[in-house]
């Protein structure tokens, strides 16, 4: 968390939306992902890491961890993904929602020296599927093109939420607004989002 | 289990980007672990984490990487058993802890070593780390939690019994999701003690002479 106060909130914002992503790639992703957890063969498990672990090392750096502990976290991240691949439920989470709550847990437990609460310790599996394999993919790219739309005070509280890791309280004291205003952003921002579920794929 | 009152849209997210205390953390997977509809709609909050997460420019990584990882894999005792692990049952079916609950008290109520406040009031901090109130609460029939206002978020969760408060009824599974807006002084109304999962991500402001009076005694 060392160099989190020298960020203007929200900086890299412009950055982050401008790369343009391949509408099919996250459904590749996800398909992978799901025959690696069927297969366990190492050639999938090696595309997946190439793919992945520059992204998770570049989450755990926004974090404001340092680059040698990103570093470390990553392969212990990607190492995860490996020995828990047999969780993941291709119906539930695209590959790269998945990767990012270990990736997040990961992180948070080595801040803190104490396990993040999960709710589906190791229940991926039970509880009613969502739709087909890949559907959820589907989504989540139409949700980053969402994304794009947001008006710039919504996207900076979700930014300021994933990317730098602050509660409600910080985010209100950093940009000078009162705590329910912060959340009525963030609602906003998050119901907008989330709309790609309520519509039919 | 009906559950009535659910975790706010804000609360979701920032539990989804980790960006929430330890306490405020496992009060809300908690409630996720009770209740289907809030849990859907963290898989979603979750996915934004995900999608923000492949708009990211990749960072270079060791070329050693993965052949680290590979050896890490080698290295490991036992290969991963697909099937054992799958069938394994997450917690006893008549648990009233939830299962990541379970992980600071283990299976069972019945082994707190609660502290009292005053009669019929009782709590026992959980270790926590990362700021804010974390315990449990124990409030026998009858008996309120002292009239409280917050500095910024509190999260109550129902685990057993219930009470009754400015806002509504509030039976196990239930979720209290406030801020700084709210004043209220939760009154158990259920035949058995009420059991409450507490966080805060800051202290409690009492609004009573009693409540400040007692607040440096009880700690909230």
């Amino acid at each position: 968390m060392e160099d989190k106060e020298n960020r203007t909130p929200g900086d890299d914002v412009e950055k982050v939306v401008a790369i343009s992503r391949d509408p099919s790639a996250s459904r590749e992703w996800t398909a992978r992902l799901a025959h690696f957890a069927e297969t366990r063969e190492k050639a999938s498990y090696i595309q997946l890491f190439r793919h992945f672990a520059p992204k998770v090392k570049a989450y755990i750096i926004r974090l404001g961890l340092t680059e040698a502990t990103a570093e470390e976290l990553m392969q212990e991240t990607m190492l995860a993904v490996w020995n828990k691949a047999h969780l993941y439920n291709s119906s539930k989470a695209a590959a790269s929602t998945w990767i990012f709550t270990l990736a997040r847990n990961q992180s948070i437990d080595w801040m803190r020296r104490q396990k993040y609460p999960e709710y589906e310790l190791e229940d991926w599996h039970v509880g009613e599927d969502e739709g087909d394999a890949g559907e959820q993919s589907v989504l989540s790219d139409r949700m980053a093109e969402a994304m794009k739309t947001l008006p710039e005070n919504q996207a900076q509280v979700i930014y300021m939420s994933f990317f730098e890791g602050r509660s409600h309280q910080e985010i209100a004291d950093r940009i000078g607004i009162p705590l329910g205003s912060v959340k009525s952003r963030i609602r906003l921002a998050a119901d907008k989002l989330k709309s790609v579920w309520r519509v039919d794929v | 289990m009906s559950i009535r009152h659910h975790l706010d849209e804000a609360t979701l997210l920032s539990y989804a980007a980790g960006s929430m205390s330890q306490g405020m953390a496992l009060v809300t997977a908690c409630h996720l672990a009770m209740c289907s509809a809030c849990r859907k709609r963290a898989q979603h909050s979750e996915a934004i984490g995900g999608a923000l997460m492949e708009t990211l420019t990749p960072s270079p990584i060791s070329d050693s990487a993965l052949d680290a990882v590979l050896a890490a894999i080698e290295a490991q005792d036992e290969p991963i058993q697909v099937e054992t692990v799958r069938s394994k049952p997450v917690r006893p079916v008549d648990s009233d802890v939830p299962a990541p609950l379970t992980d600071y008290i283990g299976e069972s109520f019945d082994e707190i070593e609660w502290k009292r406040i005053v009669p019929g009031v009782y709590y026992f901090d959980l270790p926590c780390q990362s700021g804010g109130v974390s315990r449990l609460l124990r409030i026998a029939p009858g008996k309120a939690m002292l009239p409280h206002t917050h500095e910024g978020n509190e999260l109550t969760l129902v685990l057993k019994g219930s009470f009754t408060d400015e806002i509504g009824r509030f039976a196990a599974g239930d979720i209290a999701d406030l801020d700084d807006q709210i004043e209220h002084q939760p009154l158990v109304d259920s035949s058995e003690d009420c059991i409450c999962l507490v966080a805060t991500d800051a202290p409690l402001k009492f609004t009573t002479i009693l409540g400040r009076l007692m607040q440096p005694m009880t700690g909230f």
